[in-house]
């Protein structure tokens, strides 16, 4: 019965953080878009992007609507399924938990009355509004990863005949984990609300709609996609060198890698079959070099580990499809860019813009990719290396009984947030709002 | 003072104002919905509307803030909290899931859809019938250890009388309590019919409330003897709220100052609510629990402290600046402002 509970557990928690964790992205990444968007039309005294602002604020409210809703359940959900953790993670790592839910508050007032305040300021004083929304969005990010590199790495206490003793919530906050988590995660939202954006720019010039406006937006968001995309890159790279430094286990899973050796090989994609690894594409030196940024370094591997410590090993193909999509991504906007400046016609082909449609889903995946293979990468340790999974799951009988519950509320989520968003921007298209825009001022806006 | 003390009453400080707040939303919605029922809509959902939606998020936040507190300074509680709720509070969570999305579907999509303004309207009352239950719990005698990890009794709660009065209370305080609000609003707005309206719902929802608060001291002495003594040795806050509750229905009564009548309400419920907290004290969850027992390490207890003062001090100009705009701005809250919206 507790090896069920523990099983629903941890099935609950990955259902509702996977779900939680595409509304925080866009949570954290679209109050700069709606900034910048914002910022260009004041500067360039362009309707275009001042519309762009507002149509982009008025989608977020929905999306933060649902990212308000599973955010609170996953922080409940904590206690009520992981107790053991809790317990230890309130004397230890409570302050970031709790200096989150300040960066909620300024975020939630300050998103309140930019809302509201729609042409009751002045555009530049409205403007001011969105820099706390913005702010405080990225920083519940950084509070909440800061928690989960603590988990990875945790330090800032001692355990002494099996009592927390010396607590320093300070260390434990700044852990050797911290620096690439935070930048990573945050770079990345940037990066996923970028192609987000642009795949919708990119979807309504398909449909038809030949308006300046959506090729603005568009190359606007590629152009910033291509930015976070080359960050996201270089901090990627980062994270592989602190798991190669201090969680060796995660990083050998999830490359296949089985004996410690110098001068390790990447492997790419494959299969295991009997312990051999198949079909799969070997980048000689790669491992090495993402791990130490040395062809000849050595990268230990699963040998050195006990069997019941090592990680699942199907967390490598979590890890190819982050990358994959990762250089995917970066490949697109590099090209788009690149394209636009010589004015090469591959830019506008339909093709290329089909593929920039599906760049906003796949920068989805990868955030869950990326996601499951850190969480699941950890397996079995929920504190690494001090408490299990096992050890700090709830003892309740009705875990699977919520599983079902809360797949239905998801649901109901998901699909009414998506027929509302579409229900928004079909009712009141471009053309249309600019048309009411333009005769309210009588004038030739840009 | 000491540390444990300054963290029990921060947070119960935060769990007021969730109350407050609270009850305020959930009794809207559903005098929201009542009033579909009754053809009363067009009296109702302007005034509603316009204070609810630039607010609720915040009223969220208040929740929020209080179990994310308990974790942090009272992490104990966390373990034998979190292990014998997970069904009540999973279904508060549920319940608070679907209101949340409800501001987002509906001022955003489908206006007006019947349906979902009745599920709103009732996931209002049920929240704090769900929630109030761990009020019940606290008092003891419902919750068993074994094997070392506590089991909650569902059937012993839910047969027992407590649960019961404490859930109409809830109910009653939260629609006396946002009639109350929102008569004033209404005034405020200059709206007659929704001034009237709401004033007679606070005078139906009075009685009720002081029927069901006084009903659940007397069954205290049957079920937690210990909590009934601390009650009565704290008589004269109970009676100060009395008070001050006889005061706001009479100016409710009277047509006189509803801005009054409503912080005599928010006064009224403080001090029962901290009366009722008060004597609570020392047991969190009586008898396995207590203040002292639960609390965290002084380390981060000090550094939580800090945190909230420094929290504050950004938290307090940016609501100063929210109630300006919206809840004492008289062009917005007369719906002169309304085209402002994104
Ligand atoms: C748009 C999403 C996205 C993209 C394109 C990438 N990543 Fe990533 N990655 C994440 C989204 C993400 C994430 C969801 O943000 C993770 C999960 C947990 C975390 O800290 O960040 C993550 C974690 C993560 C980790 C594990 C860190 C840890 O466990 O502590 C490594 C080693 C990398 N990434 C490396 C890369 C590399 C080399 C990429 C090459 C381009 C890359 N990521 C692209
Ligand atoms: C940032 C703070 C986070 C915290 C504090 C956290 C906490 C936890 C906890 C307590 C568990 C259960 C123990 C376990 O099975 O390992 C867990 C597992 C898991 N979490 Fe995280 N998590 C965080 C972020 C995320 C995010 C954003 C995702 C995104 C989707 C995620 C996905 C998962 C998954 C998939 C599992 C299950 C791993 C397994 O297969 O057992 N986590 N996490
Ligand atoms: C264990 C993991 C997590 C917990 C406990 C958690 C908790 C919460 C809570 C309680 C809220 C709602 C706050 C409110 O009432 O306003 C929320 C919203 C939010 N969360 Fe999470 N969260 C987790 C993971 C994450 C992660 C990994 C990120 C970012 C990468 C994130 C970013 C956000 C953001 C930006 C919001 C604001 C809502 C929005 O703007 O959409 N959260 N979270």
């Amino acid at each position: 019965m507790l090896g069920d509970s523990v099983q629903f557990s941890r099935i609950l928690t990955e259902l509702t953080l996977s779900f939680h964790i595409i509304y925080a992205t866009i949570g954290v990444g679209v109050p700069l878009f709606i900034m910048i968007a914002h910022w260009v039309g004041i500067r360039k005294n362009d309707e275009h992007y001042i519309l762009m602002a507002r149509r982009w604020a008025r989608g977020y409210v929905v999306s933060v609507a649902v990212g308000v809703v599973t955010g609170t359940i996953i922080g409940m959900q904590l206690s009520l399924l992981w107790p053991g953790f809790m317990e230890v993670a309130g004397h230890v790592i409570a302050l970031p938990l709790f200096m989150e839910t300040f960066a909620f508050f300024f975020e939630a007032i300050f998103l309140g009355i930019y809302i509201y305040t729609w042409d009751r300021f002045s555009r530049k004083k409205h403007l001011l509004l969105l820099i706390p929304v913005a702010i405080g969005g990225a920083m519940s990010a950084v509070f909440i990863t800061v928690v989960n590199a603590f988990m990875n790495s945790p330090q800032g206490f001692e355990i002494i005949d099996g009592r927390l003793a010396n607590i320093n919530p300070i260390i434990a906050m700044f852990t050797p984990a911290m620096p690439t988590k935070i930048s990573h995660v945050v770079v990345t939202a940037f990066m996923t609300v970028a192609f987000m954006l642009a795949s919708i720019a990119a979807f309504r010039l398909l449909r038809g709609s030949n308006h300046v406006y959506h090729k603005k937006a568009l190359f606007m968001t590629m152009k910033l996609g291509l930015v976070f995309s080359i960050a996201t890159a270089l901090i990627g790279d980062f994270s592989g060198k602190y798991l190669a430094e201090y969680q060796p286990e995660k990083l050998a899973a999830a490359e296949w890698h089985f004996e410690t050796e110098e001068g390790a090989p990447l492997r790419l994609y494959g299969i295991l079959q009997d312990g051999e690894v198949k079909y799969d594409i070997k980048i000689p030196f790669g491992l090495s070099i993402l791990a130490y940024s040395n062809p000849n370094a050595e990268v230990i591997g699963l040998d050195q580990f006990e069997k019941d410590e090592v990680p699942p090993l199907y967390i490598h193909y979590f890890f190819d499809t982050m990358v994959t999509i990762g250089m995917l991504l970066l490949g697109v906007s590099a090209l788009y860019y690149v394209a636009k400046r010589w004015r090469w016609k591959i830019a506008n082909a339909r093709w290329f813009l089909w593929l920039i449609v599906f760049s906003g889903p796949l920068a989805f995946v990868a955030i869950e990719a990326g996601w499951w293979m850190t969480e699941v990468g950890r397996q079995p340790w929920i504190l690494r290396g001090l408490m299990t999974t096992a050890e700090a799951a709830t003892s309740s009988e009705y875990v699977g009984l919520m599983i079902i519950l809360f797949s239905i509320l998801y649901f109901i989520l998901g699909v009414g947030s998506v027929v509302v968003l579409n229900r928004i921007f079909r009712r009141n298209p471009v053309e249309k709002e600019l048309a009411k825009y333009e005769s309210q001022k009588g004038g030739d806006p840009a | 003072m000491t540390l444990e003390l300054i963290g029990i009453s921060v947070l119960w400080l935060f769990l007021f104002g969730y109350i407050i707040v609270g009850s305020i939303d959930f009794g809207a919605g559903f005098f929201n919905a009542y009033s579909h029922l009754t053809n009363k809509h067009h009296i109702l959902t302007n005034i509603i509307q316009r204070y609810l939606s630039p607010v609720w998020e915040v009223t969220n936040v208040f929740l929020v803030f209080f179990f994310v507190g308990m974790v942090g300074f009272f992490p104990t509680s966390a373990f034998y909290y979190g292990t014998a709720l997970l069904v009540p509070a999973s279904l508060g969570l549920i319940l608070l899931s679907i209101r949340g999305s409800y501001y987002a579907f509906e001022t955003y999509g489908s206006r007006g859809h019947k349906g979902y303004s009745f599920m709103y309207g009732a996931a209002g009352l049920l929240i704090p019938a769900s929630l109030s239950i761990v009020l019940t719990i606290s008092e003891g005698g419902f919750i068993s250890m074994v094997d070392g990890k506590p089991v909650l009794d569902y059937w012993g709660l839910f047969v027992s009388p407590l649960t019961w009065s404490i859930v109409v209370l809830s109910l009653a305080a939260v629609l006396y309590i946002s009639a109350v609000f929102l008569t004033w609003y209404a005034s405020k707005a200059g709206d007659e019919q929704a001034t009237n309206l709401m004033r007679k719902y606070a005078l139906i929802w009075a009685a009720p409330l002081i029927i069901t608060a006084t009903g659940i001291i007397v069954e205290l002495r049957a079920h937690a003897p210990w909590h009934f003594d601390n009650i009565l040795d704290l008589w004269w806050m109970f009676a100060i709220s009395g008070v001050l509750f006889i005061g706001t229905v009479w100016l409710i009564w009277q047509r006189r100052n509803y801005g009054l009548a409503v912080v005599l309400l928010i006064l009224q419920f403080a001090f029962a609510f901290y009366g009722y907290g008060i004597s609570h004290f020392p047991y969190i969850l009586h008898p396995y629990l207590s203040v002292e027992e639960s609390f965290t390490n002084e380390a981060m207890a000090i550094s939580l402290i800090v945190a909230f003062i420094l929290g504050l001090c950004l938290l307090l100009p940016s609501l100063y600046l929210l109630f300006k705009l919206f809840l004492f701005n008289k062009d917005y809250v007369r719906g002169k402002e309304d085209k402002n919206h994104a």
